[in-house]
């Protein structure tokens, strides 16, 4: 089984789009949106819900008033400032490391198991999806991220499907990492401009650390044609492999406006013909 | 005043407001970058920097001698950072969140603290605004503690610019909590409407008086709007889409460079904020 990630490091280069282009093109795979901390992908493939699960992860101290004798060490000990003076528990600055929890001498922290979002199993019109939705301003991330992954494998299997198209995230961090672990591949979509290309360089890096092979598109190429240039250079010289060029094209808002793929929105614009040539490198590359 | 520029969905256009603000204010600016996974500013700015240093985070290293293997250390560790295998002790220093637990915890005293690189912390001037930027070392998970290092260099008696990362979980939080107002840069695409939406939950829970920016606002539909005005959103600007600001953005070129007359925009975009924050 393959499985195709597609990141950007910088956001709004059009990885959402790129994925769904795919999915309209293959029809023949599992999504997964592992872009958990700002999921996008359902808004273009309307999933019906089959499976809902709660997400936990890590825990929230909570100090039960009626046995604190605010003796002060919890506050001593916590490295985020998270107990104010009159010992309430800040939930958001909680790191839940359970230090106060462990040491308080009259035992009045709690420390509950956080419930910190949903993840779902799906059908869409182009095959099954697996996908989420952290809580705001939650943590762990990168645990929901490796969890609708596993999930995502284990519905291939079940359905017989031999690729998965995962969408990343942006940025190269905690979600991010746990986004490309063990891929087949990695498919950077860049834009031609000075932090596209600042941000291609760092997220080619990351795979480069975690041995995850990269491959490169670029989309709005027409925007600035020598960055474009100067990307594309810059990836061969990395050993990243050239699966093509996106035109700037107004078609990708308005498809995503009707809720579409930009394959299906348009079957002749000039960017579902780019896209068309990239999936078909990428199938090459996948064998 | 702390204004931090943030975004739910990347690419919307927090770095070009964040610095184009910047730059129409400023030597009354303080900038900080606080998108360390992918920081951008500095490629607007221009900064010349004066000052780097190696940005780490405590975690533990066990003294073999003292350790009787008795595992309270693994006990109290809630993110499986240090483990007993056998007849040793493993520490595993990029899953550590540096609490100090298993420091505390430990009988013999066997365990101390020895420091990590997380990142870089960048320092310097461009145009009389003080820039700083942290930039997480490629392959290091955790960002928050590096946003923590860089908003540390907060100068109160200077108008605080920060950019913060995208999304809405705990780096995004970090970059914004304790901010007088945020700004939330969006585009009028369903995209944009849906991690607008999570954006601003999240700056509800933080309690922190917030307005929009909409960026590319004649392209998509206006379901950004309309979310705007039921939930009693200011739009303090809009910034129509343009392909002399598309191409002088992929230049690294600001817009108040390529367009001198949006500097006017931008220092009316302030005073609407300064207004919100100061109620006068």
């Amino acid at each position: 089984m393959k499985e195709l990630v597609i990141i950007s490091g910088k956001g709004g280069t059009g990885k959402t789009s790129v994925v769904a282009a795919f999915a309209a093109l293959s029809q023949d795979m599992v999504l997964c949106d592992a872009d958990v901390d700002a999921a996008d992908l359902h808004l273009i493939m309307d999933p019906a819900i089959k499976e809902e699960h709660d997400f936990t992860g890590g825990h929230t101290a909570i100090i039960d008033q009626e046995r604190c004798t605010q003796c002060g060490l919890c506050r001593e000990l916590c490295r985020w400032d998270a107990i104010s003076e009159d010992f309430v528990v800040d939930s958001i600055e909680c790191e839940g490391c359970g230090v106060c929890y462990y040491f308080c001498p009259e035992r009045a922290i709690d420390f509950p198991e956080n419930t910190c979002g949903q993840w779902f199993i799906s059908d869409t019109r182009f095959g099954p999806m697996v996908h989420a939705r952290l809580g705001i301003a939650e943590e762990n991330s990168g645990k929901l991220v490796t969890l609708v992954r596993q999930e995502a494998k284990k519905v291939a299997e079940t359905a017989g499907k031999d690729l998965i198209i995962t969408d990343g995230p942006p940025g190269v961090g905690c979600p991010v990492i746990a986004s490309i672990g063990g891929a087949s591949a990695v498919l950077v979509v860049a834009e031609p401009t000075v932090s596209g290309q600042h941000d291609m360089e760092r997220v080619v890096q990351l795979a480069s650390h975690f041995r995850v092979p990269a491959l490169l598109c670029v989309n709005k190429f027409d925007l600035n044609l020598e960055k474009t240039e100067g990307i594309e250079a810059l990836a061969k010289a990395k050993g990243v492999e050239f699966m093509g060029r996106v035109p700037f094209d107004p078609v990708f808002t308005k498809a995503m406006v009707h809720g579409k793929s930009v394959v299906e929105f348009d079957g002749n614009s000039s960017a579902t013909l780019a896209l068309n040539a990239v999936w078909g490198n990428v199938n090459d590359y996948l064998g | 005043m702390i204004i931090s520029v943030a975004s739910g969905k990347g690419g919307t256009g927090k770095t070009t407001v964040a610095t184009n603000l910047a730059a129409s204010l400023g030597e009354a600016v303080q900038f900080l970058d606080c998108d360390v996974e992918q920081p951008n500013a500095h490629l607007f700015l221009n900064p010349e920097i004066e000052d780097s240093e190696i940005v780490t985070v405590p975690v533990p290293n066990v003294d073999e001698e003292k350790c009787t293997l008795c595992g309270k250390c693994a006990e109290i560790c809630q993110f499986k950072a240090i483990v007993v295998i056998g007849e040793t002790v493993l520490p595993f220093h990029e899953l550590c969140h540096s609490c100090g637990g298993c420091v505390e915890v430990c009988p013999e005293k066997a365990i101390s603290e020895t420091s990590r690189e997380i990142g870089m912390l960048e320092k310097g001037h461009c145009n009389g605004i003080e820039f700083i930027y942290g930039s997480l070392r490629v392959g290091e998970a955790m960002s928050p503690p590096l946003i923590r290092k860089v908003r540390s260099f907060t100068d109160i008696g200077k108008i605080t610019i920060i950019d913060a990362p995208p999304g809405t979980s705990c780096p995004v939080i970090a970059a914004m909590k304790g901010a007088d107002f945020v700004l939330l840069v969006t585009e009028p695409t369903p995209f944009g409407l849906h991690d607008l939406k999570l954006a601003v939950g999240a700056v509800r829970i933080l309690g922190i008086p917030h307005g929009l920016v909409i960026n590319r606002s004649d392209i998509g539909d206006d379901e950004v709007k309309r979310y705007a005005q039921e939930e009693n959103i200011p739009i303090l600007m809009e910034v129509p889409f343009d392909r002399r600001i598309a191409e002088s953005y992929s230049r690294g070129k600001l817009i108040v460079e390529a367009m001198p007359e949006w500097r006017e925009k931008f220092l009316t975009l302030y005073e609407q904020i300064r207004q919100s924050v100061t109620g006068s």
